[in-house]
C-alpha cells in the first residue's frame, strides 16, 4: 500500500456535496497531478465533518488545516501553497483556527473540542467507500472477537452493561431488547436497521450511514449472531441518496471481503445485508408500519404486543435498532461495557448525537456526551444565534417532542430530563429558535407535518390531530376564543392517551410544550389578536415610515384602493380595507412599508 | 398533459419491468421495490402499469393502487421535466422558507402539486432535505440552491426556461 505524506480531506456529505464539494475535489485531483504531487498527497472524499455551515469543508493531515467555505478558485492556491511548500493558507482557514495569532488544528476548534466521538468516530476521517480504511480504524474487530471468542449470551451481557438505550428516540435498552429476541425459537430470524430518519431537521443517522456505512454492518452482523439471525434489512429513506448509494458499496465490499455471507471468519456463521427503500411516509419509522413496509405493504402500524422481538418481520422474531444505536455496538465489543459507561449521564450513558439547525450560528452535527447541558451545546458549540437576537427556545424531538425555553438552558441533556421537561430526546434534531419566531405557528406546523403523516389507521390520531390543527390556525388567524385553548389541551391530552402508536402518542407534544411554557403568546394570539412575534401574517398590520418620499408606486400597486397620500407627502394605508397582500411591500422603492 | 399512456411506445419499459419482477424472491415482499423500479421507468405510476404489476407479481390491484397511493414518493401524476421542492422541514421553516414557497407560487403561477402548462415545472413542499445547513433550501431536479432569499427566484426560474 502506497504511503502518503499529506491528505486532503473533502466532505462528501450531503450538505457539502450540495455545494459541489465534488468539484472542489476533483480540481484538486488535477492540481495536484499537475505539480506532479500525486505520489505524496492522497484527495478523499469522507462523510459529514459535521461543522455544514462553514461548507464545503476541506482538511488538510497531517497539520489538521481547516479550510472553510471552499471555493473552487481557491484549490490553486492551497496546492502551490500548502500542499507544495507547506505554507497554509491563512486566509483560506476557519476564522476561529488563527485565534490568538496561533494555528489551531481541527480538534483544537470550540465546536470540536468539547464533543466526544463515537457513534460519528470515522465521520469526516476516512473514506466511506473503502473498506480497508474502516479496517485500519478497527473496523470489523468486533465482529471478529464476537463470532471467534465470546457466545451469543455473551455478545448480549455487554450490551446489556453497558445500558446502551436506542438512539432512535425511545430509548429502550439496546441489550434488553436482543435478549427477548434471542430465546425465541424461528427458522428464521431477521435484524433491521432504522435509517428512515423522518423528523424534520435531523440528518444523524444518514450522515453516519454516509461517513461510516461499514460500522453499521458490523453491527448489524453482532445482533444477528447474539440474537441467532442469518438476515438483516436496512430501511432506508429514498431521498437520501448518497448513503444509499456508499451502503450498497459498502455492503458488495464486505460480502467480497468475507465479512458478510456465509461462514463469516469461519465461525459458521452466515448474515447477509439487503437495503430496502423507504418512499417518504414517517409513519414507518414506527417499528410495526416499518416492517409492514418492508412486506410490501401500506405502512400502517399495527397494535403491540406481540412485540416484534416475538413476531415481527414476517410473522418471524426481528430486532429493530436505529442506525446510530447500531454504530455504537462495534466500540461496546472492542472497549467493553465498563468504557462506555466511563462517559455520559448515569442512566444514559455514551454520547448522542445531535443536529443542530435553525437560528443557531454552526449549524451541523454535534455529538457530545449526555449529561452535557443545553447551553453547552447552543453557546459554546453552537456559537449562539446569529445577528444578536435573544434566543428563545430549542426545539428538541422533531414532531413528537417539545420546546425547551432559556429559564431551563443549564438542564443536563439526557433521555430522563428531556423527558421531564415535556420534551423528548427523539432522533436528535435540535432546532433553535428566537425572538422573531412565533411558538404558536412552529406548534401548527408540526401539527401540519402530524397530519400529513398520520397513517389513518386509527381515529384519535387520524381525526384528533386535525381537529387540532383547525384550532391552531385559528389561533393564528385571530378567529380563536379563550375556550379554544382549553379545548385544544383537552384534545391533545386525549389523543396522547388513546393513539395507537407513538406518532399519535407523541404528536400532541408540541402544543403541549408550547402551551406550557408560552401561554402567553397564545393569549396574546387569541385576546389581543397580536402576533408578538411578528410571524403570523393574518395578525399583522402594513403601515408606511417617515422613509416615504410620496412616490405613489404602492397606491398604483395596491389591489383595493387603500393607500392614500399626495404626491410628495407621506402616505397612509387604511387597515380597515387592507388585505394584506404585501404588494406595496414589494413595489417600494424606499423600504418604507414595515409590516407588525 | 396526456395521463393514459401508450402502451405500445413503451413496451421495452415493460419488458424491462417484468424481467425485474422475475427477479424478485417473492417470499420477500416485492412491492414496494417494483413499484419503486416502476417509477424509475416510467416517470410516474400511471394506472396501466399498476395493472400490469398487480397481474405479473399476483398482488391484488386494490392493494397495489393502496400502496402507490400511501406513499408520497409515488406519483400518479406525470411530473414536469423539472421538479421544483421546497425543503419544509423544521430548520428551513424557522428561516422562513414559507416565504420562498410563495414566492415559488407566484412566479411559476402553480400551487404545491402542480405542473406548469408548459410542461416544465411540477412544485413540491418536500420533507427534509438534510443541508439544514443551508437553509433554506430549494432543489432543482438535483441541483440544491441554499441559503435563499424569495427575491433570487425568479432568476433561478427564469435561468432553467432558458436551458
Amino acid at each position: 500500500m502506497a504511503i502518503y505524506r499529506s491528505h486532503v480531506l473533502v466532505c462528501g456529505g450531503t450538505g457539502c456535496a450540495s455545494s459541489k464539494s465534488d468539484l472542489i475535489k476533483k480540481r484538486f485531483e488535477e492540481k495536484i497531478k499537475e505539480m506532479n504531487l500525486d505520489k505524496e498527497v492522497q484527495v478523499i472524499s469522507t462523510g459529514c465533518f459535521g461543522l455544514c455551515e462553514e461548507g464545503p469543508i476541506v482538511v488538510v493531515y497531517p497539520e489538521g488545516s481547516f479550510y472553510s467555505k471552499m471555493q473552487i478558485n481557491r484549490v490553486d492556491r492551497i496546492v502551490e501553497e500548502h500542499l507544495y511548500k507547506g505554507r497554509i493558507v491563512r486566509e483560506f482557514l476557519y476564522e476561529e483556527s488563527i485565534a490568538d495569532q496561533k494555528l489551531k488544528s481541527l480538534n483544537q476548534i470550540d465546536f470540536y473540542s468539547k464533543q466526544k466521538r463515537v457513534a460519528l468516530r470515522n465521520c469526516g476521517l476516512i473514506n466511506p467507500e473503502n473498506i480497508e480504511e474502516y479496517i485500519a480504524r478497527d473496523g470489523y474487530l468486533a465482529l471478529g472477537r464476537a463470532l471467534t471468542e465470546m457466545t451469543p449470551e455473551e455478545v448480549i451481557k455487554v450490551v446489556k452493561d453497558s445500558n446502551l438505550r436506542g438512539r432512535g428516540g425511545g430509548g429502550f435498552p439496546t441489550g434488553a431488547k436482543w435478549s427477548f429476541a434471542a430465546p425465541n425459537k424461528a427458522d428464521q430470524k431477521y435484524i433491521i436497521c432504522n435509517a428512515d430518519e423522518g423528523d424534520p431537521g435531523a440528518f444523524m443517522d444518514r450522515s453516519v450511514l454516509e461517513g461510516d456505512p461499514h460500522a453499521v454492518l458490523e453491527a448489524m452482523a453482532i445482533a444477528g449472531y447474539a440474537i441467532g439471525a442469518s438476515k438483516g434489512f436496512v430501511y432506508v429513506r429514498a431521498e437520501y441518496p448518497i448513503a444509499v448509494k456508499r451502503l450498497e458499496i459498502a455492503i458488495g465490499q464486505a460480502k467480497t471481503m468475507g465479512l458478510l455471507g456465509k461462514n463469516i471468519f469461519e465461525s459458521g456463521f452466515d448474515f447477509d445485508v439487503e437495503i430496502r427503500l423507504g418512499a417518504g411516509a414517517f409513519v414507518c419509522g414506527e417499528e410495526t408500519a416499518l416492517m409492514a413496509s418492508i412486506e410490501g405493504k401500506r405502512g400502517m402500524s399495527r397494535n403491540k404486543p406481540p412485540f416484534p422481538a416475538v413476531s415481527g418481520l414476517f410473522g418471524k422474531p426481528t430486532i429493530i435498532n436505529n442506525v446510530e444505536t447500531l454504530a455504537n455496538i462495534p466500540q461496546i465489543i472492542i472497549n467493553g461495557a465498563k468504557w462506555f459507561k466511563s462517559f455520559g449521564s448515569e442512566k444514559s450513558p455514551g454520547t448522542k448525537v445531535f443536529a443542530l439547525g435553525g437560528k443557531i450560528n454552526n449549524t451541523g452535527l454535534v455529538e457530545i456526551p449526555m449529561g452535557t447541558s443545553l447551553r453547552e451545546v447552543i453557546y459554546d458549540i453552537g456559537g449562539g444565534c446569529p445577528n444578536g437576537k435573544a434566543f428563545k427556545a430549542v426545539q428538541t424531538g422533531g414532531p413528537s417532542g417539545g420546546c425547551i425555553t432559556a429559564d431551563y438552558i443549564d438542564t443536563k441533556i439526557d433521555f430522563d430530563t428531556l423527558t421531564d421537561l415535556g420534551s423528548m430526546m427523539g432522533s436528535g434534531g435540535m432546532i433553535v429558535m428566537d425572538e422573531d419566531n412565533c411558538m404558536v405557528d412552529i406548534a401548527r406546523f408540526f401539527l401540519e407535518f402530524t397530519v400529513e403523516e398520520s397513517c389513518g389507521k386509527c381515529t384519535p390520531c387520524r381525526e384528533g390531530t386535525k381537529r387540532m390543527l383547525e384550532i391552531l390556525e385559528d389561533i393564528t388567524q385571530g378567529k380563536a376564543v379563550m375556550s379554544d385553548l382549553d379545548k385544544l389541551e383537552k384534545l391533545a391530552n386525549n389523543i396522547r392517551s388513546t393513539s395507537l402508536c407513538g406518532l399519535g402518542q407523541t404528536a400532541p407534544n408540541p402544543v403541549l410544550s408550547t402551551l406550557r411554557y408560552f401561554r402567553d403568546e397564545y393569549e396574546a394570539h387569541v385576546l389581543d389578536k397580536r402576533c408578538p412575534a411578528g410571524t403570523c401574517s393574518a395578525l399583522l398590520n402594513y403601515s408606511i415610515t417617515d422613509n416615504c418620499r410620496g412616490c405613489t408606486k404602492c397606491v398604483r400597486q395596491c389591489p383595493v384602493g387603500c393607500i392614500t397620500g399626495k404626491v410628495k407627502e407621506l402616505h397612509v394605508i387604511d387597515q380597515e380595507k387592507c388585505i394584506k397582500c404585501g404588494a406595496c411591500m414589494e413595489a417600494c422603492p424606499f423600504d418604507a412599508i414595515v409590516k407588525k | 398533459m396526456q395521463k393514459v399512456i401508450d402502451i405500445k411506445e413503451n413496451v421495452t419499459k415493460f419488458e424491462e419491468l417484468s424481467a425485474y419482477i422475475e427477479r424478485q424472491d417473492e417470499s420477500q415482499g416485492v412491492l414496494m421495490q417494483t413499484l419503486h423500479k416502476a417509477q424509475e421507468l416510467f416517470g410516474y405510476l400511471p394506472i396501466e402499469v399498476q395493472k400490469f404489476v398487480s397481474e405479473k407479481t399476483k398482488i391484488p390491484m386494490a392493494e397495489v393502487y393502496g400502496v402507490a397511493t400511501f406513499y408520497t414518493q409515488f406519483s400518479l401524476e406525470p411530473k414536469g421535466k423539472y421538479t421544483v421542492g421546497v425543503c419544509m422541514g423544521t430548520a428551513c421553516y424557522v428561516k422562513s422558507s414559507q416565504l420562498v414557497l410563495d414566492q415559488l407560487i407566484k412566479t411559476l403561477k402553480i400551487s404545491v402539486g402542480e405542473t406548469t402548462e408548459d410542461g416544465l415545472f411540477t412544485l413540491e413542499a418536500t420533507r427534509c432535505l438534510g443541508c439544514c445547513g443551508l437553509a433554506p433550501v430549494i432543489m432543482i431536479g438535483d441541483s440544491v440552491y441554499g441559503k435563499l432569499e424569495p427575491k433570487k427566484i425568479p432568476e433561478i426560474i427564469e435561468s432553467y426556461r432558458k436551458k
